[in-house]
């Protein structure tokens, strides 16, 4: 049992990883209805960037976070000022392919800038971990498991409250309404990509405190694929409940199938699993069933 | 675009659908052909092994434009076909001692069984869920290639004997090439005649529009199935290949980058088009080996070039496919076109 519950605590935080990842995803698809490959990358980015602050400028730890997350920020901008802005209206594979070959440029980069070693960061939580009844928890995964929720909530008020989070969701809905209501359509798909970015590079923060960065971490990319997909593409609160039944699942699988068959259902499981779900509900959990004409 | 000469006219509809399209290509193209058996006795053993292995990935391109560019469904699991088509081989050749003129077929079909098998989801999923489906297909074969141990072999891989044919063993590059031409040759022609048979052109009609296809009689699930078989009898085809040329299955040659590999050559080389998986395939194929040859001028003066070159050939690919994607989208095949055109008129262009 004890076992159980570390297991379903582990789930949880990447889980919750998974879900700031794919929050990520949504929002680049839900506005710009780009499948974004790169997303991985883009975590990447945000890891190296913010270990490279804190241990060779030796930054304060919350400094290095803001400013990581200021420069993914203009980088997301970039990206999508220079690359995607000029694949608007063209097929959705040419689009697709297009972010394969970004996520290939930035880990590449990353690999000739940082190398392929896995690194650390510097200890930034007291080892001890906490001691709840007899489950004991780290305080990375604390912390982590509060930024998550914090992000989460400022992005749930952020497109409720504020007017650029709205112009978000009209653009999201009808991108021809949204045009002729005066809202700057190609503002918004930029912000998008930028607020993608920073994000993705939060995950890649959190996971590189938990686990060590090395250029492997842009897996996560492609681990948000049944996240999205389970969750519904373009739902947001699909990402966040994908993203933790994902995270419970995987590690459910790696502490009871994997000593059976030897390893490897941790990285398969999710994507079976989300097969099934979708020959069941064929656009996921939450995401909007599209009705085509002719 | 089709550029033909002027006063040839199409009079039915049976000559449109013509693969030469007047006489000058016809001899143009078996000429070609016969250029290429005599080639091998030209070359030394490093180009003759550039060709096999482009031919190799001609075949598995040609299967991934008829499901991608032909029939619209996104597949990232052609890597993983070609994996199955291998694995299939091998096994096969090894249990049952069959000569590779059966087992290649046989592995196909296996592989077509298999692709027929992941199109299922097709029957319930459009677009990019579909694609991610596939992305699926890709991680759970993957997962298959490395723990079904008793037949994969594992991580360790599987090897397997030289291809026999009558005594002949093709343990060489030049034996290799003429058997890899000749399968290259018939499966291609197939191909072009899928598309454009009635299959060809359901599979169109259901890239086009899937709800008019449907509502003109095409059984869309079946057509749908159909193409993920074809697509995936080439790739299983490809696969054999491979492992009769280098006799070692390992997982780690049929990964997300080999699927990834085999999108880019048809979207580069020309999404639908038959001629463009050719150039695809023979572009991607060929680019690393550039960038190789480039690095390697450049290593003695900057020796750190070496252990950097795994990331800077990453690095051009992506860059080669974005650039292609920005500025010539349709790919190498519509250059081609306009390259052709241009001498069909010159030097008195109109």
């Amino acid at each position: 049992m004890e076992f159980f519950i570390q297991i379903l605590v582990a789930g949880v935080v990447i889980g919750s990883i998974y879900a700031i990842v794919a929050l990520g995803f949504t929002l680049i698809y839900k506005s710009t209805g780009v499948v974004n490959f790169a997303q991985g990358e883009l975590l990447l980015v945000g890891a190296y960037i913010c270990l490279q602050l804190t241990v060779e400028y030796k930054l304060n730890f919350v400094i290095s976070f803001f400013v990581t997350l200021l420069f993914m920020f203009i980088f997301g901008f970039l990206v999508e000022k220079i690359f995607l802005r000029k694949m608007i209206g063209e097929p959705i594979i040419s689009i697709i392919m297009l972010t394969i070959g970004l996520s290939s440029v930035f880990k590449s980069l990353v690999q000739l800038i940082w190398g392929t070693d896995t690194k650390t960061f510097p200890q930034i939580f007291s080892e001890e971990p906490v001691e709840i009844g007899n489950i004991t928890i780290s305080y990375v995964y604390i912390f982590s498991i509060i930024s998550v929720a914090v992000f989460l909530i400022i992005f749930s008020v952020f497109f409720k409250k504020t007017k650029v989070g709205i112009a978000m969701r009209a653009v999201a809905s009808d991108q021809q309404a949204a045009l002729s209501m005066g809202i700057d359509v190609k503002r918004i798909f930029a912000l998008s990509w930028a607020i993608a970015a920073v994000v993705s590079s939060v995950g890649g923060i959190l996971i590189g405190n938990i686990n060590g960065i090395n250029t492997s971490l842009s897996q996560f990319g492609l681990k948000v694929f049944p996240v999205v997909i389970l969750g519904g593409l373009d739902s947001i609160l699909g990402a966040i409940v994908g993203g933790l039944i994902i995270g419970i699942l995987e590690n459910i699988a790696g502490g009871y199938i994997d000593p059976i068959i030897g390893g490897g259902a941790k990285d398969v499981f999710p994507f079976i699993f989300m097969i099934v779900i979708l020959m069941i509900k064929p656009y996921g959990l939450f995401g909007t069933v599209e009705v085509e004409k002719v | 675009m089709n550029y033909t000469n002027c006063g040839d006219f199409k009079t039915s509809y049976k000559k449109d659908t013509e693969i030469y399209q007047s006489l000058f290509s016809k001899i143009s193209i078996y000429s070609f052909l016969v250029f290429l058996f005599i080639l091998p006795f030209f070359i030394d053993d490093y180009f003759l092994y550039l060709l096999n292995i482009i031919m190799i990935a001609i075949i598995g391109a040609v299967g991934l434009n008829i499901l991608t560019g032909i029939t619209g469904l996104i597949s990232l699991g052609q890597g993983a076909f070609v994996g199955v088509g291998a694995y299939a081989a091998g096994y096969i050749s090894n249990k049952f001692g069959l000569n590779f003129i059966l087992v290649i077929p046989i592995a196909g079909f296996i592989t077509a069984l298999v692709g027929m098998v992941f199109g299922i989801p097709s029957l319930r999923l459009k677009g990019l869920y579909l694609s991610i489906a596939t992305l699926a297909a890709q991680f759970i074969l993957e997962f298959v290639f490395i723990r079904a141990e008793s037949i994969t072999g594992g991580v360790t891989g599987l090897s397997l004997d030289y291809a026999n044919f009558f005594n002949i063993h093709l343990d060489n590059d030049f034996k290799f090439y003429f058997f890899a031409l000749l399968l290259t040759i018939i499966l291609v022609t197939a191909a072009k005649n899928i598309v454009r048979t009635k299959i060809g052109r359901a599979f169109l009609s259901i890239r086009d529009n899937y709800i008019a296809a449907e509502a003109m009689g095409i059984n869309i699930f079946q057509y749908k199935i159909l193409s993920f078989g074809i697509s995936s009898f080439y790739a299983g085809v490809a696969g054999a290949m491979w492992a009769y040329y280098v006799t070692i299955i390992t997982p780690e040659h049929f990964t997300i980058g080999v699927s990834i590999q085999y999108l880019s050559m048809i979207i580069i080389g020309g999404l639908g088009k038959i001629l463009g998986s050719i150039f695809g395939a023979i572009f991607i194929t060929i680019l690393p080996e550039i960038l190789r040859f480039v690095a390697d001028q450049f290593t003695s003066n900057f020796p750190f070039l070496t252990q950097a070159f795994a990331s800077i050939r990453e690095a051009a690919f992506g860059i080669v496919i974005i650039l292609f994607l920005l500025f010539e989208p349709e790919g190498i095949v519509r250059r081609w076109n306009l390259i052709k055109a241009y001498f069909k008129l010159w030097p008195f262009s109109y």
